[in-house]
């Protein structure tokens, strides 16, 4: 079984410019998701406690915010989380007043009594101190731009130094994405997020690498003067079938995680799928590109 | 035996050896059959699996500086009056100044000397003439010694919360140190999680101090407390008391501590000091027969009792209308002795049972799903080669499972993420080989030779590819704390040995299909 025809020859270095302006386009309106409505963090990153509990029964959220509020948390944030029949709910209090297992224990004596003892689950409780939290928010953003940083070592080291900008400059892009994707969702960003954010980028420069291995490979190959750009494109419809097949399995994966992994791994997998596909996308017509934009050396190395 | 064969044996040995290691964990909650041979460990499920808790402690060490400080200015005021040394004020200025106030100026030589011979530790930081006369000196504790205390108490803390974790009864407790002031408590199945870690947190200072007889709490409450003494609260209806600021007698000086129930049924604690405690509590009854001696627990006062005769042989009562859990813990809490300094929760997460169960299983539903779809397309779209594929990612799991279950890390519910994503991952290496292996048969090679070719060719790109993932997930096993570590390590692990069932195991069964079974072309 083949998906692409062997031998196919996309020019993909034809169209790179509209490509481009989508992504700017894509990433402008992912930026103004992010500083006009800003992230919704999590516990993680803000401090305070969280309470995950479940229901045996359908519950509407302004229902349990009234519930919770007669408990004594008026200000708290309600948040269904997982899938619709999971009847799970995140409930955020703030920093000051009771927090953690008290906290809690309010809102579990609260919800039992208003929606019956044996209906109520109390699952996770969390309690992140205020200094805890902006230490974690530091490593977090911390980890990501080192992660950038040694990679862009990496593929500078195995590579081309243009090359490396491309592909720093297609994992931005995939980062700014899927933190634009949960600006827009009002999606919590927790340290598993953050876990996913790294792993797409170490996932999306994969594809880059296979891409630019044999863009070095077919350099190797053609004595003589070529053109950069046919020869990218050449590249890509050349790995093409390796690029899909791979993302695929990966994107396979992630919606079962997502639809089958629980509430907890649910934002994870959003991520991941997020990132998956604009990890495909930005390999192809972001890194490449980017590449034949730089200009020098067009040689061999 | 030729090179081939050999190389066939040395990949079935670390097969077996995976296997053998991994096949505890398949048996899952269950216990292991009577007589199973072999490598019995179990891969480790972390806290968000087995439900539990998670406590990260601050032990507040600037406390520990301070209440050091607070004992060597007692002893320093001892010495001064030895040494005729005549001071108006003496107090803990800062946690890390004492200061002093001379009457006499003149007797400044005298005081440094005494400094000098017996706290060599601490460094006069400031002199200057005081209002009314007097010479105002402060003493600095230096740095080394304050951190020498700061580290004794974290390490002291470290211990009685082992010991209070060991008496309260938790089956493998985590205890651990985390940077400079911190200790991380990992506390599978836990289920009163508020009791729990008012057990740990407690201070739990015993203290007992004489009551100041000859002072009047409405004098005292007006401002005009004796010199030495100070206003306490009673812990029930908060009426003062005033107490001589010395403590003659505390928790140190114990031994055991012992729910008791009295005639009217109502529990209290029975506890007995040590010798050296025992001595010192008889001479402190035997001179105050008539006064009163109270005992404070965290700066509480528990009871007044009247000291009617010397008490000889080292046993006393806490009083204090206890509800029998609440002396429960108490007495587990004086067993394990007092922490030298408070500690302030900065992080608790707790996952109920529940929580566990249901991620353990839903976890399992999802890389099921996941990896059969992986395993069935693969199948589809390169058939034998597929197949070979589909075992290789078979192994490349049992040798995750039996890596982490022999190291003994930890499988987190990102952990399980972490496989799954591995499945997806892993496939790369051989859809990356298998797609070379097609061209090169477009090119007309022999099976034998695209085989060959196909691994040579793909080698480069396979190793780049997986090692920015792995350098992404290092980056995230040092950021990253419990749970996402987890991923982290298991994303690792799995990437490793993707790469030697893809490029070893898969190499050598297609080379082997491919040379002995004479085919004259690939499945594929």
């Amino acid at each position: 079984m083949e998906l692409i025809r062997p031998g196919i020859f996309i020019d993909f270095m034809k169209y790179y410019k509209y490509a481009i302006a989508l992504s700017l386009v894509v990433i402008a309106a992912s930026l103004i998701w992010i500083f006009a409505k800003g992230f919704n963090y999590g516990i993680d990153f803000t401090g305070g406690t969280e309470v995950q509990v479940a229901f045996t029964d359908d519950i509407q959220t302004d229902d349990l915010r009234s519930a919770v509020a007669e408990a004594g948390f008026p200000n708290a944030v309600i948040q269904s989380i997982g899938i619709a029949g999971d009847h799970e709910f995140l409930i955020r209090t703030p920093t000051e007043g009771d927090t953690g297992y008290a906290a809690a224990k309010k809102i579990e004596d609260g919800l039992k009594g208003a929606y019956g003892k044996d209906k109520v689950d109390i699952r996770a409780v969390n309690m992140v101190g205020g200094a805890v939290s902006k230490e974690l928010k530091n490593k977090g953003f911390m980890s990501l731009l080192i992660a950038n940083g040694l990679l862009l070592i990496y593929i500078w080291f195995r590579f081309q130094f243009k090359y490396s900008i491309g592909a720093i400059v297609a994992l931005v892009h995939d980062v700014i994405v899927t933190l634009g994707f949960f600006a827009f969702t009002g999606r919590e960003i927790s340290l598993t997020v953050i876990a996913a954010l790294l792993t797409l980028i170490g996932f999306s420069l994969n594809d880059t690498v296979v891409i630019y291995d044999r863009i070095r490979e077919n350099i190797k190959k053609t004595s003589g003067p070529y053109d950069l750009g046919n020869l990218i494109s050449a590249s890509l419809s050349q790995t093409l079938s390796r690029t899909i097949l791979t993302s695929l399995t990966v994107f396979i994966v992630c919606v079962c995680l997502f639809l089958f992994g629980g509430s907890v791994i649910h934002d994870f997998a959003f991520a991941m799928i997020v990132g998956v596909i604009s990890g495909v996308y930005s390999t192809v017509f972001i890194a490449s590109p980017v590449v034949l934009a730089m200009p020098g050396m067009v040689q061999k190395k | 035996m030729d090179k081939f064969k050999l190389k066939g044996l040395l990949i079935l040995a670390v097969l077996i050896v995976g296997i053998v290691l991994a096949a505890p964990s398949f048996f899952g909650k269950g216990e292991l059959p009577e007589g199973y041979p072999g490598w019995k460990q179990k891969i480790k499920l972390g806290l968000d699996l087995q439900g539990g808790m998670h406590l990260v402690l601050q032990v507040v060490t600037e406390k520990a500086v301070e209440s050091r400080m607070a004992s060597v200015l007692s002893e320093l005021r001892g010495q001064m009056i030895n040494e005729r040394i005549h001071y108006s004020k003496a107090v803990v200025d800062t946690p890390m100044t004492l200061k002093i106030s001379l009457r006499v100026p003149d007797e400044y030589e005298k005081l440094e000397r005494l400094v000098l011979d017996t706290h060599q530790y601490l460094k006069e930081t400031n002199r200057e003439k005081g209002t009314d006369g007097s010479l105002v000196l402060t003493y600095r504790i230096s740095d080394k010694e304050a951190k020498n205390i700061r580290d004794q108490a974290v390490e002291q803390a470290l211990e009685t919360i082992r010991n209070r974790v060991d008496q309260y009864g938790v089956s493998e407790p985590s205890i651990i140190p985390q940077g400079a002031d911190r200790i991380v408590l990992q506390l599978p199945g836990v289920t009163d999680p508020e009791r729990a870690k008012k057990i740990i947190g407690k201070t739990a200072l015993l203290e007992f101090k004489l009551v100041d007889e000859e002072a009047s709490v409405t004098d005292a409450a007006s401002g005009n407390v004796p010199a030495g003494s100070y206003i306490a609260y009673m812990k029930d209806g908060n009426q003062p008391v005033i107490l001589k600021q010395q403590a003659p007698l505390t928790g140190a000086f114990l031994e055991d501590a012992r729910v008791k129930i009295d005639q009217y049924n109502e529990p209290y604690l029975s506890i007995a000091f040590n010798r050296e405690g025992g001595r010192i509590f008889e001479r402190v009854t035997s001179e105050n027969v008539g006064k009163r001696l109270a005992i404070l627990l965290d700066g509480k006062v528990y009871s007044t009792p009247v000291i009617r005769d010397a008490i000889s042989g080292g046993k006393a009562v806490i009083e204090g209308r206890f509800t029998m859990e609440e002396a429960k813990d108490l007495a587990v809490v004086l067993r394990a002795g007092s922490l030298p300094a408070p500690v302030t929760v900065l992080e608790e997460r707790t996952v109920g049972p529940t929580l566990g169960q249901d991620s353990i299983r839903k976890g399992i539903i999802a890389s099921l799903v996941g990896s059969l779809l992986v395993v069935f397309f693969m199948l589809i779209y390169y058939k034998l080669s597929g197949l070979i594929a589909d075992l290789a990612l078979t192994f490349n799991m049992i040798l995750m499972i039996g890596t982490m279950s022999a190291l003994g890390w930890v499988l987190t519910l990102p952990g399980i993420a972490g496989f799954v994503l591995t499945i997806g991952m892993a496939i790369d290496a051989n859809v990356l080989v298998f797609e070379r292996i097609r061209e090169e048969l477009r090119l007309g090679r022999t099976p034998k030779m695209a085989v060959e070719m196909g691994y040579k060719n793909a080698f480069s790109a396979i190793f780049d590819s997986n090692i920015t993932t792995i350098i992404a997930a290092v980056v995230l096993i040092q950021f990253g704390t419990g749970p996402v570590r987890g991923f982290a390590v298991t994303l690792c692990i799995g990437l490793v040995w993707s790469m030697f069932t893809a490029l070893v195991l898969c190499r050598w069964i297609q080379e082997w299909v491919v040379t002995y079974k004479n085919t004259d072309h690939v499945s594929i």
